[in-house]
């Protein structure tokens, strides 16, 4: 158990909870200004993941590959706000599940058609492969940090758009009071299919981005979702800053726990049965966390106050 | 002294910079109505809510049937006695009048956690359901989907399902909302009747019910009570003409 | 338009009559067709005694339906593989019981409802869907490390368990457990709902500000109520579990959670019926649309988005022309 391991495990975890903030994010927005809980999140995750695979097939680019997760998750999330999402705003949130749930089965499916059943194949580009050289002699994919970078970047955007922009202030209004905002003059429809969209271009971007170390597959993006609902459940819905520091939260108990709790174990237990229990453990670590963090504050912790 | 029913003392409660209650005194004795008036925004509704239940105060105490409530809870409130009615008829819709007096009658029952026996073949729920009913008028309409009712009878429904809890005191949260000329004065001589019962902190915008009714008026303005008196002395008092009208009226 | 209730007795006869006729006519793929509907309509009557009763949108029931089946998993196993279970000083010994398993699933399942459900019923409606679809997820991820009872590949139990005085094997006897556990469900639903408690958590559901004010606690109210819809999955998860023969993690998975609120609200949400009649839709749907094509899926969710849209009452409200209660 070296500092060097330790250090590269946090890095680990840093970079899956930036790229889980990405999903966290949209979702966080769109339940703050539109009322909306949205579950076809984890497709438009799993959309761009595709669309990047198959424009990196075709053109060899991988810049390319992102713009087109982008466009393509943006795009279809636009259009489906617009035929399907609009009509669930006023309603009660078992229609939104449903509804979004019923979109989790046609583009699962509906990608199984297109694509079939076998995962594709998204590469890292050469110019971000392999390892770099950190300070104290780590080494430490440049990928990764590459993902750590641009989802800092992605922050600092969402940042500077909401407290800075006009969008930013229209949205922060949206979320405080609905109604006004209509009678104010601001036209609602265009700024919810916009929020829809940005949000559903983030997880776009971070499906493509981790599809590049793990595979592209259907129902890769459920299982993000989920853990998403998680780090909103901790951060606070309608809280960006609480998704912030709720994503970070998750990624560095999910990936340190996975390394810590079987070593913790094997100070009282045989090796096998440490590791099983360690591990076993490790996997519900976020959950316990997030369980810790409800008792605490019911409202997650940058949630509204009852 | 023995005669005040609930009292609030001191109360404070501020939602940021917002002072939506600043340091209100109240008392309601037995047998009387005391009105608290105001215009909007003046905090009636933080007021009522810290008095029933929903709202916790900054500082100072809620005191009820002789016990200070200020840490109970608003269902802990209700089964001491005190019964609110809202300003927006709080009822279940989809269910019936006698479902919804059910479930005031409930409230009060040791019962609620049987779970097998059909409520509406319980005789004492039932019983105390009706009576409550009729003293309202709505007996004939039990069987109605509250959704179905006019607004009159709603309203009527909110005073009955207080009624079924036998209440030491009624907090009623403007009971006349909505009510046309002949609702509001059939309202205003059910309240008049049911003062000797257990006694009215009402919250009203209707002055001709308050004017009517009160045996005392408080007037809330900006959170702070600036007046506290009879009728006469309230109608008299310079300080609510300038609250009401602003200064140099 | 139709009353109710001149629905609900063709549906559930209908079940009894089809199965009697697969064991006349001397097909049991039917008959276990029509158990697997039975158990699936018997996890969503729980499920809806909870959501349709208390409009408890819970993303999680798949967690009781798989605390039922490894109940029944972990039980059988120790049974069948001689070898009784270690927890430290205490030593459980497996059985083939079902009525002793269905009585682990149940504590089992109202014990973890009611842990669940003191976390989340603090908060609100949407905050408790996140939460029960994240602890689903996190039983699911547990249950695949666990590799002592199969991990990913779950557990077979060889032999279905036994119920005293029948023969588990015969199809129809097995039915017939599942089919009794049924009515007993839709029994206590019917009985709840009408109860005074029933009543408290409907209006718990419309209006929880009234009820607090009458002096009931509409948390407690839920919480109840949450516990007994777990316990209710629980049964038949152990039940589904037998009738396969297999426990494995999909038992908690969140496509399971998802089915089972998709049958209630394909019959009608809230109805006592509408579980079973979504359950025998949806297994008729898959079995029908399944044959023909791979990705029946796809129609599947085209249909429920058509539901939601346009027909949220379910088939019930269709045919009864009357909306049920809004959750």
């Amino acid at each position: 158990m070296s500092a060097i391991l330790i250090i590269e495990q946090i890095l680990n975890g840093l970079q899956f909870g930036i790229m889980l903030f990405l999903m966290a994010a949209g979702l966080t927005l769109i339940f703050g200004v539109m009322g909306l809980i949205n579950l076809a999140h984890g497709s438009l995750y799993m959309i761009g993941a595709f669309a990047a695979a198959a424009t990196a097939g075709a053109t060899g680019s991988f810049l390319l590959a992102l713009v087109a997760a982008l466009a393509a998750a943006a795009i279809v999330g636009a259009i489906v706000e617009i035929v399907v999402i609009r009509r669930l705003y006023c309603a009660a949130h078992l229609d939104q599940v449903l509804a979004t749930f019923a979109l989790i089965l046609i583009f699962s499916e509906g990608t199984r058609w297109i694509f079939g059943s076998f995962p594709l194949f998204l590469d890292v580009p050469s110019y971000l492969s392999g390892p770099v050289s950190l300070p104290g002699g780590i080494q430490y994919s440049l990928y990764r940090l590459a993902l750590i970078v641009i989802g800092l970047l992605v922050a600092l955007g969402l940042w500077w758009l909401t407290a800075r922009t006009r969008l930013g202030i229209q949205i922060r209004a949206g979320e405080n009071d609905r109604e006004m905002i209509a009678a104010l003059g601001v036209d609602i429809s265009k700024l919810y299919t916009l929020v829809f969209a940005l949000g559903a271009a983030l997880a776009g971007l971070a499906g493509a981005l981790v599809g590049a170390i793990q595979s592209v597959q259907v129902g890769m993006g459920e299982p993000v979702l989920i853990l998403a609902f998680v780090v909103i459940v901790i951060g606070g819905i309608g809280s960006i800053k609480g998704a912030f520091i709720g994503s970070l939260l998750v990624g560095l108990t999910d990936t340190l726990g996975g390394i810590f709790l079987p070593e913790l174990f094997k100070l009282y237990m045989e090796p096998g049965a440490a590791s099983q229990t360690g591990s076993a453990l490790a996997s519900m670590a976020v959950y316990i966390l997030m369980s810790i963090v409800l008792v605490w504050r019911p409202t997650g912790l940058f949630g509204a106050r009852a | 002294m023995s005669n005040v029913v609930l009292e609030t003392r001191g109360l404070q409660k501020s939602f940021g910079a917002l002072k939506a209650t600043d340091d209100v005194s109240l008392r309601l004795k037995t047998g009387e109505i005391h009105a608290i008036i105001g215009p909007n925004g003046a905090g009636k509704s933080t007021l009522i809510g810290q008095i029933s239940g929903g709202l916790r105060p900054d500082a100072g105490s809620v005191h009820f049937a002789g016990r200070d409530v200020t840490g109970l809870s608003t269902a802990a409130r209700a089964a001491a006695g005190l019964a609110r009615t809202f300003q927006i008829s709080a009822l279940a819709m989809e269910d019936t009048v006698l479902e919804n007096a059910l479930l005031g009658a409930l409230g009060q029952s040791a019962q609620p956690w049987r779970f097998w026996a059909p409520a509406a073949k319980n005789k004492d729920l039932h019983l105390r359901a009706m009576a409550a009913l009729e003293r309202v008028g709505l007996a004939e309409a039990a069987d109605q989907i509250t959704a179905n009712l006019s607004h009159g009878q709603r309203r009527q429904l909110e005073v009955a399902v207080a009624l079924t809890l036998e209440p030491k005191a009624f907090v009623m949260d403007e009971p006349m909302a909505g009510l046309g000329a002949e609702g509001s004065k059939t309202m205003t001589g059910f309240l008049d009747e049911l003062r000797s019962e257990a006694p009215i902190l009402l919250v009203e915008h209707d002055m001709d019910a308050v004017f009517a009714l009160a045996d005392r008026i408080s007037v809330l303005v900006y959170g702070r009570v600036v007046a506290t008196g009879t009728v006469d002395e309230i109608r008299a008092s310079r300080e609510v003409k300038e609250a009401y009208l602003g200064d140099g009226a | 338009m139709i009353q109710e209730r001149y629905i609900n007795a063709p549906v559930i006869a209908g079940f009894l009559l089809l199965a009697i006729w697969a064991h006349l006519a001397d097909e049991p793929f039917t008959i276990t067709l029509a158990t697997r509907a039975v158990l699936l309509a018997l996890a969503a009557v729980g499920l809806n005694i909870a959501l349709g009763i208390g409009g408890l949108v819970s993303l999680g029931h798949a967690v009781f339906f798989g605390l039922g089946g490894y109940a029944m998993g972990i039980l059988a196993y120790h049974a069948q593989s001689f070898s009784p279970l270690e927890l430290g000083s205490l030593t459980i010994v497996g059985t083939k019981s079902m009525p002793i398993i269905w009585l682990t699933a149940i504590l089992v399942s109202a014990l973890t409802a009611l842990l669940i459900g003191l976390i989340s019923l603090r908060t609100t409606g949407v905050y408790f869907i996140m939460i029960t679809l994240a602890f689903g997820q996190m039983f699911f991820f547990f249950s695949i490390s666990w590799s002592t009872y199969g991990g990913e590949d779950g557990l077979s139990i060889w032999v279905r368990n036994d119920f005293p005085g029948l023969n588990t094997l015969v199809p129809i006897q097995f039915f017939g457990i599942c089919f009794l556990s049924l009515c007993l469900a839709l029994i206590l639903h019917s009985r709840l709902r009408a109860s005074p408690f029933g009543l408290a958590l409907n209006a718990a559901r419309q209006v929880p500000q009234r009820v607090e004010t009458v002096g009931l606690n509409p948390m407690r109210l839920k919480l109840l109520a949450f516990v007994i819809s777990g316990a209710v999955t629980g049964l038949a998860g152990a039940l589904f579990a037998d009738l396969n023969r297999f426990v494995s993690p999909t038992m908690f998975s969140w496509q399971l959670s998802g089915e089972l609120i998709v049958l209630i609200i394909i019959g009608g949400v809230g109805r006592l019926m509408g579980p079973v009649i979504g359950a025998a839709l949806f297994v008729t749907l898959e079995h029908v649309l399944g044959d023909m094509t791979d990705f029946w899926h796809v129609w599947l969710g085209v249909i429920l988005l058509l539901i939601v849209l346009f027909a949220r009452g379910g088939v019930i409200g269709l045919l009864t022309g009357k909306a049920g209660p809004h959750v």
